[in-house]
C-alpha cells in the first residue's frame, strides 16, 4: 500500500511542502478567552500523509482552518507562529494572493459534503466555476477538465454525472465530487476534516482507499483530520495527536502506532473496537472483555 | 468551578475547548454553588432582563397600558367635547401640549383614552384566538391524516383573502363598535395562527424527542401535552406578540375606514382619520401624533416578539 | 462490580422475530427477516445506510407498524398487539438512540424526561421516584445536580449515558441500541460500551445492537445478522459469522473495518 516515492519525497525533499510553526489561537467567547491552539508545531512534505488526530475540542479542525487562512475572524486570533506554504507565511499573505492559493495550490474537503455543494447547481456547474476562477480557459476546455477530475475520483457515469444535481448523488459519491472539486486544479496539498466520519464503513474504506491512490498517482500531500487511529493506520504516512491544543506526540504512523509514547495516544490507540483479537484476548468471554478509558488521574492508561 | 471557558455549564459541555473533558475522567468537584438551579420560568426571566430592548420595549407597552387605564384621572379634558374656539391649534398650545383637532377637543386627552380602544383590540382576540389555534394546530399537525388535512384546508379558504381585507369585509358585515371589531380581528386571525401552531408541530413531531416518549410508553396525551406543548407555546406565544402589534395597525385601519369604532370614541384610527382630513388645511399634529402613537406601540410589540424568542430558547438562557 | 445477574422467564429466547415485512408503497424496506434474541445476550444487527436495520429496530419495539410476519416479546405478540398492551410493555422494552441531543426534548429538564417512566407505569413516586433517578444517574456516570439542566448543556457522551438512564428507569428486560456510539469520540465510545457491558450484567439485559461497525460487533454481540437491502442474509454466533463469513456483503463489511496496526493497513 504504502507509496515509496511519497514517503521518501515526504522526508528528504527540497523542503517541507507545509511547515507550521508555533502556531497559537486564541477564540474570544462571551465569558472569556479560549486558547484553542497552543504552540503547535507541523511539517508536511510533498506528497506526504499526515493524520492530525484528536477528539473533539482538541484544536485539530481549528488548526486545519488557520492554514487554510479561514479563521481571520474577529473572535478567532492568532496570537503567535507562521504558517509556511512552500516558504511563503500564509499568515503575512494579502487576502487577495492567500484567496488565489485556496483551491489551485491548497484544496479542501469537508465533513459534511451536503452543504459543500450548492443544491440548484449541477456537479459540472461545480466544477467548472472551480475550474475558470483559477486558470485562464474556455468553457469548452473548463468542461473536459471538469469531466477528467470526475474520472480521477472514479466516479461511474462520470459524463452524465456532470449534469446530475448533488441531492442525485448517495452519501460516497457526493463526497466523491467533493474531492474532485478540491482536486481539480491539482493542488500540491488536500486538507481533509474527518472527510468519511458520516459515512458507511464500506463508503468510507473506499473513499479513503481514493484519497490513497490520487497521493500515489498526483502526489498529492493530504492533511488529514480524524478522531480515529483506525483511519489514521489505513492512510497515514506520519501523525500528530493533539489535545487540548497542544501537540502531545508527533511522528511517524507506524512508530506511534507500534509503540505509542504519550499515555494518551495510546489510550486513543487502544480504544478502537477491534475485530481481529489475539488468541490471549479471545480467551477471556466476550461480557469481560473491556476497551481501556484513560484515567487522567494516574496518567496512565486504566480500566 | 471550570466556567471560564465556555457559555454553557459547568466544565462538560460541548463548546470548543471543554468538550476534551468528556474523554476524560477527572474527578468532579462535588460543589456546586447551587443544588438547586433556577427554576426554567426564572432562567427564562433572566434572560430576558438581559435583552435591553425588549425590556424597553415592554416598558413602552406597560407605560401605554397603564395611561389607558388611568386615562379619566391623567386627561386634563373631555375626549369627546372640544372648544370650537381652539380648533386646529398646534402642538405646544397652552394647556394643551399636543395641540387640539378639527372640533376643538383636546389631542392628549382623547390620546390617552384612545389607548384603551388600540390595545382591547389588539391583545384581547389575540389572547381568546390563541388556545383555539394551539389546540386546532397541535391537533391537525399530530394526527396529519385526514382530520389534520380537513381542518388545514378549512383554514387555508380563510387564508386565501388577504388579511386586511378579510378584516374590513367581516367588520363590514357584522358591523362598527368596539366587540364587532374584536370579533372580525379574532375571526381574521384564527388561520394565521393556527397555521403558524401546525407548521410547528409538524416539525416538532418530526423531531427524535417526540419517538423517544413514544417509546417511553407516552400515551398521545403525553406526547401532546408533555413534549409537544412546551415548543408549540413558545413559538406560537413569540408569533402572537408581534401579530398584536399587526392588528393595532389594522384595528386603526379598520376604525379610519369607518368600519370600526364608532366616533365620536376617541379611537387612534379614528384621530387619525379626523386628522387626514384636515392635513389639506395645513395641520400636520392631528393626524400624526396618533399616527406615531400607532408606530411605537406596534414597534413594541414586535420588539418584545423578537425578545421572547431569544427569552424562550433554552439555549439562549446560559445561567 | 456487582455479581452477574441471570436473566429470568420462561423462554429461551426473550424475542423471536419471525418473516417480518415492511413495504412503503412499491418498495420494500424489510423483506422476511427472521431471528431469536437469547435472554442476557446481545443481538448484533448490522447494515448499512438504507439495509432496513432501523426499520426493523422500530417494527420490533411496535413503534413502526409492520407489514407483515410477527414479533413474540416474552410471549407477546407486538406486531398484532392493541395500543394499550404494546403501551404497557414500553416499561420492559426500551431503546437508546444514536444521537440523544435530539432525543430529549430541548425545552424540559433531562431529570423530568429520565423520571417519567417511574410515573407513567407507576413504579415510584415522589421521594422514591428522586432516589430511583438520582441512584441510576450517578451509576451512568453523572450526577444530581445535573437532572436540573436542559440537554444542549451536556458533551455527546453525557447525552448518551442520559439516554441509558432513561431506557434504564423502568428496569426493562429489552434494550434497542441504535447506532449508540457513532457520533462520539473513539475514548468516549470506550466508556459507553465499558459502561452499557457493565449494566448488561448488573441487570442481566437483553440487547438488541444496531450498527454498520462490524469491530463494535465484535466486542459486543454474541450472535448476530447482516441486513441487506431489507434481507438478512447472513445470521449466527458472531465468532463464527465474523471469522468465516459465507456472504460477499459480510466479508465486505469486515474488510470496511479500520483498526490500528491490522494487516493491509498502511502503517
Amino acid at each position: 500500500m504504502r507509496t515509496a516515492n511519497a514517503t521518501t519525497n515526504g522526508t528528504t525533499g527540497a523542503g517541507p511542502l507545509l511547515d507550521v510553526q508555533d502556531l497559537s489561537v486564541d477564540f474570544h467567547t462571551d465569558t472569556g478567552v479560549v486558547h484553542a491552539v497552543r504552540n503547535v508545531d507541523l511539517t508536511i512534505g510533498p506528497g506526504e500523509v499526515l493524520g492530525l488526530v484528536g477528539e473533539s475540542g482538541s484544536g485539530k479542525s481549528v488548526t486545519s482552518l488557520a492554514v487554510l487562512g479561514l479563521l481571520g475572524t474577529r473572535r478567532a486570533r492568532i496570537t503567535s507562529g507562521r504558517i509556511l506554504f512552500q516558504g511563503e507565511d500564509l499568515l503575512t499573505l494579502p487576502p487577495k494572493r492567500l484567496q488565489a492559493l485556496r483551491g489551485s495550490h491548497v484544496g479542501m474537503v469537508s465533513q459534511n459534503a451536503l452543504s459543500a455543494l450548492d443544491p440548484s447547481c449541477t456537479i459540472g456547474a461545480h466544477l467548472v466555476e472551480v475550474i475558470r476562477r483559477h486558470q485562464r480557459l474556455d468553457r469548452a476546455a473548463a468542461r473536459a477538465k471538469a469531466l477528467e477530475s470526475l474520472e480521477l475520483v472514479a466516479l461511474p457515469d462520470a459524463a452524465r454525472r456532470l449534469r446530475s444535481y448533488p441531492h442525485e448523488l448517495s452519501g460516497g459519491q457526493r463526497q466523491r465530487v467533493v474531492i474532485a472539486l478540491a482536486l481539480a486544479c491539482r493542488p500540491e496539498l488536500l486538507l481533509a476534516d474527518e472527510p468519511t466520519t458520516a459515512l458507511d464503513a464500506t463508503v468510507q474504506k473506499q473513499v479513503l482507499d481514493l484519497l490513497l491512490s490520487i497521493n500515489a498517482e498526483l502526489g498529492t500531500a493530504v492533511l488529514l483530520v480524524t478522531h480515529d487511529f483506525g483511519v489514521v493506520s489505513h492512510v497515514c504516512d506520519s501523525v500528530a495527536v493533539m489535545r487540548r491544543g497542544q501537540v502531545l506526540e508527533r511522528g511517524a504512523a507506524a512508530a506511534v502506532l507500534r509503540d505509542p509514547q504519550h499515555p494518551y495516544t495510546r489510550a486513543l490507540v487502544e480504544a478502537v473496537p477491534r475485530l481481529r483479537l489475539s488468541e490471549q484476548e479471545r480467551s477471556v468471554p466476550r461480557q469481560r472483555r473491556r476497551l481501556p478509558e484513560f484515567t487522567e488521574v494516574a496518567g496512565g492508561v486504566g480500566a | 468551578m471550570n466556567r471560564t471557558t465556555t457559555g454553557t455549564a459547568g466544565a462538560d459541555a460541548a463548546a470548543p475547548a471543554a468538550a476534551g473533558e468528556d474523554g476524560v475522567r477527572v474527578p468532579r468537584q462535588r460543589d456546586r454553588r447551587s443544588p438547586r438551579r433556577p427554576s426554567r420560568a426564572r432562567l427564562a426571566v433572566r434572560a430576558f432582563c438581559r435583552d435591553r430592548v425588549a425590556v424597553a420595549a415592554l416598558a413602552v407597552l406597560l407605560l401605554v397600558a397603564l395611561a389607558s387605564v388611568l386615562a379619566p384621572l391623567l386627561s386634563p379634558y373631555s375626549p369627546t367635547e372640544g372648544d370650537s374656539s381652539l380648533r386646529l391649534q398646534g402642538i405646544g398650545t397652552p394647556g394643551h401640549p399636543l395641540g387640539l383637532d378639527g372640533q376643538g377637543r383636546d389631542v392628549l386627552s382623547r390620546l390617552l383614552h384612545g389607548g384603551r380602544y388600540s390595545l382591547l383590540v389588539a391583545v384581547v382576540p389575540v389572547l381568546v384566538v390563541f388556545p383555539l389555534a394551539l389546540a386546532t394546530g397541535l391537533v391537525a399537525g399530530y394526527t396529519r391524516g385526514r382530520t389534520g388535512e380537513v381542518i388545514m384546508r378549512l383554514l387555508d379558504v380563510l387564508f386565501a383573502f388577504p388579511l386586511v381585507l378579510l378584516a374590513i369585509a367581516l367588520a363590514a358585515v357584522l358591523g362598527a363598535g368596539l366587540g364587532n371589531v374584536m370579533l372580525a380581528i379574532g375571526i381574521t386571525l384564527v388561520p394565521y395562527m393556527a397555521r403558524v401552531a401546525y407548521t410547528t408541530t409538524v416539525q416538532e413531531v418530526g423531531k427524535d424527542y417526540v419517538e423517544a416518549a413514544r417509546a417511553s410508553g407516552a400515551p398521545t396525551r403525553d406526547v401532546l401535552l408533555r413534549e409537544l406543548v412546551p415548543n408549540v407555546v413558545s413559538a406560537l406565544l413569540v408569533y402572537a406578540t408581534t401579530l398584536c402589534g399587526l392588528m393595532i395597525v389594522v384595528a386603526a385601519g379598520l376604525s379610519f375606514l369607518g368600519v370600526g369604532i364608532v366616533p365620536p370614541a376617541p379611537d387612534w384610527g379614528i384621530m387619525t382619520s379626523d386628522g387626514a382630513a384636515v392635513l389639506l388645511e395645513g395641520k400636520f399634529h392631528v393626524a400624526t401624533v396618533p399616527g406615531l402613537a400607532v408606530l411605537v406601540v406596534a414597534l413594541s410589540f414586535n420588539l418584545l416578539g423578537d425578545g421572547l424568542r431569544d427569552a424562550l430558547d433554552p439555549r439562549k438562557q446560559t445561567s | 462490580m456487582s455479581a452477574t445477574v441471570q436473566p429470568r422467564g420462561r423462554y429461551e429466547d426473550l424475542v423471536v422475530v419471525r418473516d417480518l415485512r415492511k413495504t412503503f408503497g412499491a418498495t420494500t424496506a424489510v423483506d422476511g427477516v427472521s431471528f431469536d434474541v437469547r435472554r442476557g445476550q446481545t443481538w448484533g444487527l448490522i447494515g448499512e445506510s438504507g439495509s432496513g436495520k432501523t426499520t426493523t429496530a422500530r417494527m420490533l419495539l411496535g413503534l413502526e407498524p409492520a407489514s407483515g410476519g410477527s414479533v413474540d416479546f416474552d410471549g407477546t405478540e407486538i406486531v398484532r398487539a392493541r395500543p394499550k398492551t404494546l403501551l404497557a410493555l414500553r416499561a420492559r422494552m426500551r431503546m437508546v438512540f444514536q444521537d440523544n441531543g435530539s432525543a430529549f426534548n430541548p425545552r424540559r429538564t433531562v431529570g423530568d424526561q429520565i423520571a417519567y417512566g417511574l410515573h407513567r407505569f407507576g413504579i415510584a413516586e415522589g421521594r422514591e421516584a428522586r432516589r430511583r433517578v438520582v441512584d441510576l444517574v450517578e451509576r451512568v456516570g453523572l450526577e444530581e445536580s445535573h437532572l436540573g439542566r436542559y440537554v444542549h448543556e451536556f458533551s455527546g457522551g453525557q447525552r448518551q449515558r442520559l439516554g441509558i438512564a432513561r431506557a434504564l428507569v423502568t428496569d426493562p428486560d429489552f434494550l434497542v441500541l441504535d447506532e449508540p456510539t457513532a457520533a462520539l469520540d473513539v475514548s468516549v465510545q470506550a466508556q459507553v460500551l465499558n459502561l452499557l457491558k457493565d449494566l448488561q450484567a448488573e441487570r442481566g439485559l437483553t440487547m438488541l445492537l444496531v450498527t454498520h461497525n462490524l469491530a463494535l460487533v465484535e466486542h459486543m454481540c454474541d450472535h448476530a445478522g447482516v441486513l441487506e437491502r431489507g434481507r438478512l442474509v447472513e445470521a449466527g454466533p458472531v465468532d463464527r459469522l465474523l471469522t468465516a463469513p459465507r456472504t460477499e456483503t459480510t466479508r465486505v463489511l469486515l474488510d470496511a473495518v479500520l483498526e490500528p496496526g491490522a494487516a493491509g493497513a498502511r502503517a
